[in-house]
């Protein structure tokens, strides 16, 4: 199983690119932890967890069809 | 009531929703990049008092993207110009200007004059302090917000139903990035459309929520990419943490440092890694910061539980020189971290890194190797 995660913002430049792509991820905790492992710039920024378009606070089971996004806080104005 | 025909003849506004824009007091919070067309349109829509706060004179740089101001007005304070400029456009706006940055002192006493608030700043302890504000003085706020060729907008505290508030800006980022993290506080590229289309948007919001027509981004944040044209809404969900992270009240708020928003790198943060070595210590005490009622309960070493929202009223005092506070996921308990070091700078505070959910993560990790 393969899901997709948009990045947004910062993310972009820090993982130089505008998405990626994780394999056999069942939930969003497992996808954080390995996301943190693979790329552990980060483990050094604030980010929001967003799947199927609702920003989530707790662990939810993700299937292919999920559609992740992270999401930094913007300070410009 | 020529200048506004145009608007009166649609049918859900009429000249109901002009007197209504007529009436409102807005105020708009930085008059930059956001600042500029928001300030812009909302004076050209008939918005009757318009208060824009900016202690920021007009530079050279600044005229690719704040279209209000002219080379003529480069070194003159851009609230004067600003004011200037709005006054041809529309003699009918009174105009209020605040030359100055908004602080803790000054935030209470500007905003309560205002119906709406617009966030049009461009760092993160504004913005903090702009939403902490809002909520405690039951103001709706409309954020906006821009990096490179991305933008954020949201309507934050507006009255959605029976009294019950919006989310707000800490039920998405609860706690402000540190200083070193990209973007925060450094300077960021940004084209001239990006903050002009974020700013319409925001003063398209201010003008929905002033007549009541159409759906505000309440509960929703608006994410615009200009590179690929996605224009995304999310659904942002109440926490149960915001409200422990803003102050309890004004008193507390006038004393709340958000300068340190931006905050140093320290290494007030401690590993998992290093943790297990300060268990069992004479000199030491941990310390869950966590409501009473959130699981998992910790029973690997000893510890204590004084939860963070209880600190306001009572902060707790420990005899032990080493204190370290855990939480959920680090966020809490870093910023308790932070609090307690004001309070005690002779003692020696961690936060332990990524919470303890992390850590147990780690333990059971180790275990199954």
């Amino acid at each position: 199983m393969k899901i997709k995660i948009l990045l947004f913002g910062q993310l972009k430049e820090i993982l130089n690119a505008d998405f990626i792509e994780m394999k056999d991820v069942g939930d969003s905790d497992i996808l954080m932890e390995k996301l943190k492992g693979k790329f552990p710039a980060l483990t050094d920024i604030s980010f929001r967890v967003a799947v199927d378009k609702n920003l989530i606070s707790e662990n939810i089971v993700l299937s292919e069809s999920s559609e992740i996004a992270l999401l930094p806080p913007f300070s410009g104005g | 009531m020529e200048r506004y025909q145009r608007q009166i003849i649609l049918k859900q506004f009429g000249s109901e929703g002009q007197k209504k824009l007529a009436a409102a007091h807005v105020l708009v919070v930085g008059a930059g990049g956001l600042g500029c067309p928001i300030l812009m349109y909302l004076a050209a829509a008939g918005v009757g008092q318009l208060g824009m706060v900016d202690q920021d004179v007009v530079s050279l740089s600044n005229l690719q993207r704040q279209v209000l101001y002219n080379t003529i007005d480069i070194g003159l304070p851009k609230v004067e110009s600003a004011a200037e400029h709005l006054k041809q456009l529309n003699p009918d706006v009174n105009i209020t200007k605040y030359q100055t940055f908004l602080t803790t002192q000054n935030a209470v006493e500007i905003i309560n004059d205002y119906d709406i608030v617009v966030d049009a700043t461009d760092n993160f302890p504004s913005r903090y302090l702009i939403n902490d504000a809002c909520v405690l003085l039951g103001k709706p706020l409309v954020y906006g917000a821009v990096s490179n060729f991305e933008g954020q907008v949201a309507v934050f505290n507006a009255v959605i139903d029976n009294d019950i508030r919006s989310t707000n800006y800490r039920d998405i980022f609860p706690v402000p990035p540190m200083e070193n993290e990209i973007g925060n506080c450094t300077e960021i590229g940004v084209l001239g459309v990006l903050p002009g289309t974020i700013g319409c948007i925001q003063a398209s919001e201010v003008i929905k929520l002033i007549t009541g027509i159409g759906k505000p981004l309440t509960n929703q944040l608006q994410t615009v990419n200009l590179l690929t044209n996605h224009w995304q809404i999310f659904s942002i969900h109440p926490s149960s943490d915001t409200r422990s992270l803003i102050p309890s009240d004004i008193e507390s708020f006038r004393k709340r440092d958000y300068a340190l928003a931006c905050r140093p790198k320290t290494n007030v943060e401690l590993d998992y890694s290093e943790f297990g070595q300060y268990f069992d210590r004479e000199d030491t005490v941990i310390v869950d910061v966590r409501e009473t009622f959130e699981k998992p309960e910790i029973d690997f070493f000893p510890h204590v539980r004084h939860p963070f929202s209880m600190w306001e009223k009572e902060v707790p005092t420990f005899r032990q020189s080493t204190i370290i506070l855990f939480c959920q996921s680090g966020k809490r308990s870093l910023n308790a971290a932070e609090f307690l070091a004001k309070k005690h700078p002779e003692k020696k505070i961690f936060s332990l890194k990524n919470g303890i959910l992390h850590w147990q993560n780690t333990q059971i990790l180790k275990e199954n190797e």
